[in-house]
């Protein structure tokens, strides 16, 4: 028996994102590209400062948030390249669900995509970096999450509107690049107390930060897609 | 007597109205004379000495700067909301405009700072940073518009950017006010007397006046060069 209703908005977005996931699942490509590219910035990175004058502990907040920031914009463009082939696009705008359900379904599979590419990146970290494995893992995981949110929120609109221009590569880092500095810069000052073992009081004004733009900028994000789409 | 089908050529006496004219003249003479003003006839400020001058192209290029960028935020909004074209051509030319003059506070701000500041760049002074962001967020939605060939595209996703980059500015100005700042505090716009000589408030205000004027100027040229773009497409269009 077939369900003729069109499905309701969250019900249609996380038709979307399983669309977006099995694609990724069976090709793998670009998850395994990110992957890649975080492990060798994590490498690169250990090589750029003189060992002798700051030790890998203290630069491994700063190379978290770097790694996490461009490794992001590499999800964050396959996100809408995969519906340019073929125009598939045009189909999804065509299916009876609303246009809003198409941004969250984006936004869903880009959190899922990036939250998986953390939880190899941030062992390879602890590893690379030698770092002293603490309590301070659950709460640096924790901002993380919030700050991948927040990233994925307008990351996920400017991919749309980047794919539709004639430099979608260039563009996206220049569009989405001054968005995620309020969000790593709460993030990172609130990871670095949190690592640093300082008490929680210290790094709540960052993360309040850091809540309120996930906030804001999801809901504002999800209603500028449908008019940016219409035509 | 003129016959219908001449009357409904697309280009037709549209906008004919000059790109250049005696606004944009007026607001350049006034700019040039308040800066003689400035560095001729107004005393020069006893701590500071001669680096304070630059107070009077930095401070009322940043105000005009901030015009530009409210006005390209307002015409962004209303472009949305009554889609109609000649918001996005506001848009458009205040952004433009916008740029240069963030890009003269960019540039007169260090300058300024190594001498008095002793450090060229402050990342933790808010004034600072924010413009630094605009000039981003503004450098950004032209190179958007100069991807997009679509006219309706183009508006669309530029009015889109523009709205979300106002959203951005309080979250850049929370995140940067956790930091202590380094900014002169005001001195003309405070509750007691402004603490500066009448000659140099003098100038200072006539700087506020010709620079706001020649944004203005700038802004309403640059809308007329937008109109006779859309009108010379138009006509090619329709051929």
């Amino acid at each position: 028996m077939t369900d003729r209703n069109p499905p309701g908005v969250l019900a249609a977005a996380w038709l979307v994102a399983r669309k977006d996931l099995t694609i990724e699942l069976r090709t793998r490509t670009a998850f395994l590209a990110s992957t890649v590219f975080a492990v060798l910035a994590l490498a690169i990175f250990y090589f750029t400062w003189d060992q002798s004058v700051v030790t890998a502990a203290d630069r491994a907040p700063g190379v978290l948030w770097v790694v996490l920031t461009f490794s992001a914009l590499i999800g964050l463009q396959r996100s809408f390249c995969v519906e340019e082939h073929d125009r598939a696009i045009d189909a999804l705008i065509a299916a009876p669900i609303g246009r809003e359900s198409i941004y969250i379904g984006k936004a869903l599979a880009n959190v899922i995509f990036l939250v998986a590419l953390q939880v190899i990146a941030i062992p390879a970290l602890v590893v690379f970096y030698n770092l002293p494995i603490g309590r301070w893992i659950g709460w640096v995981t924790l901002i993380i999450v919030l700050a991948i949110v927040g990233i994925v929120a307008v990351g996920t609109l400017f991919a749309a509107m980047a794919v539709n221009t004639r430099f979608a590569e260039l563009l996206l880092p220049m569009l989405s690049l001054p968005f995620f500095v309020p969000i790593l810069l709460n993030g990172a000052q609130a990871s670095t107390r949190v690592i640093a073992g300082r008490p929680l009081a210290e790094a709540w004004p960052w993360l309040r930060i850091l809540i309120g733009f996930d906030m804001v900028f999801a809901v504002a994000c999800a209603l500028a897609f449908p008019l940016m789409l219409d035509e | 007597m003129t016959s219908p089908s001449i009357r409904a050529e697309p280009m037709g006496a549209m906008n004919e109205k000059p790109v250049m004219d005696w606004m944009l003249a007026a607001a350049l003479v006034a700019v040039v004379a308040v800066l003689i003003r400035a560095i001729a006839f107004t005393p020069t400020e006893a701590t500071q000495g001669l680096a304070q001058k630059i107070y009077y192209i930095h401070v009322p290029s940043a105000l005009g700067a901030y015009v530009a960028v409210g006005l390209l935020a307002l015409a962004s909004l209303a472009y949305l909301w009554l889609r109609d074209v000649r918001a996005d051509r506001l848009a458009e030319a205040s952004a433009e405009v916008g740029i240069v003059f963030l890009s003269v506070v960019l540039a007169t701000g260090p300058l300024w700072g190594r001498r008095i500041w002793g450090t060229w760049w402050a990342w933790w002074d808010m004034r600072l940073t924010l413009t630094l962001f605009l000039w981003f967020v503004v450098a950004a939605y032209l190179v958007l518009r100069g991807a997009i060939d679509d006219p309706g595209m183009r508006g669309r996703y530029g009015a889109v950017l523009a709205i979300l980059g106002a959203l951005l500015i309080p979250f850049i100005h929370l995140s940067v006010y956790l930091f202590p700042t380094l900014h002169p505090m005001p001195i003309v716009l405070k509750p007691e007397r402004p603490s500066l000589s009448p000659e140099m408030l003098t100038t200072f205000l006539l700087s506020f006046a010709a620079f706001t004027l020649l944004v203005l100027a700038l802004i309403r040229s640059r809308y007329r060069l937008a109109s006779l773009g859309d009108a010379v497409r138009a006509t090619e269009g329709a051929r």
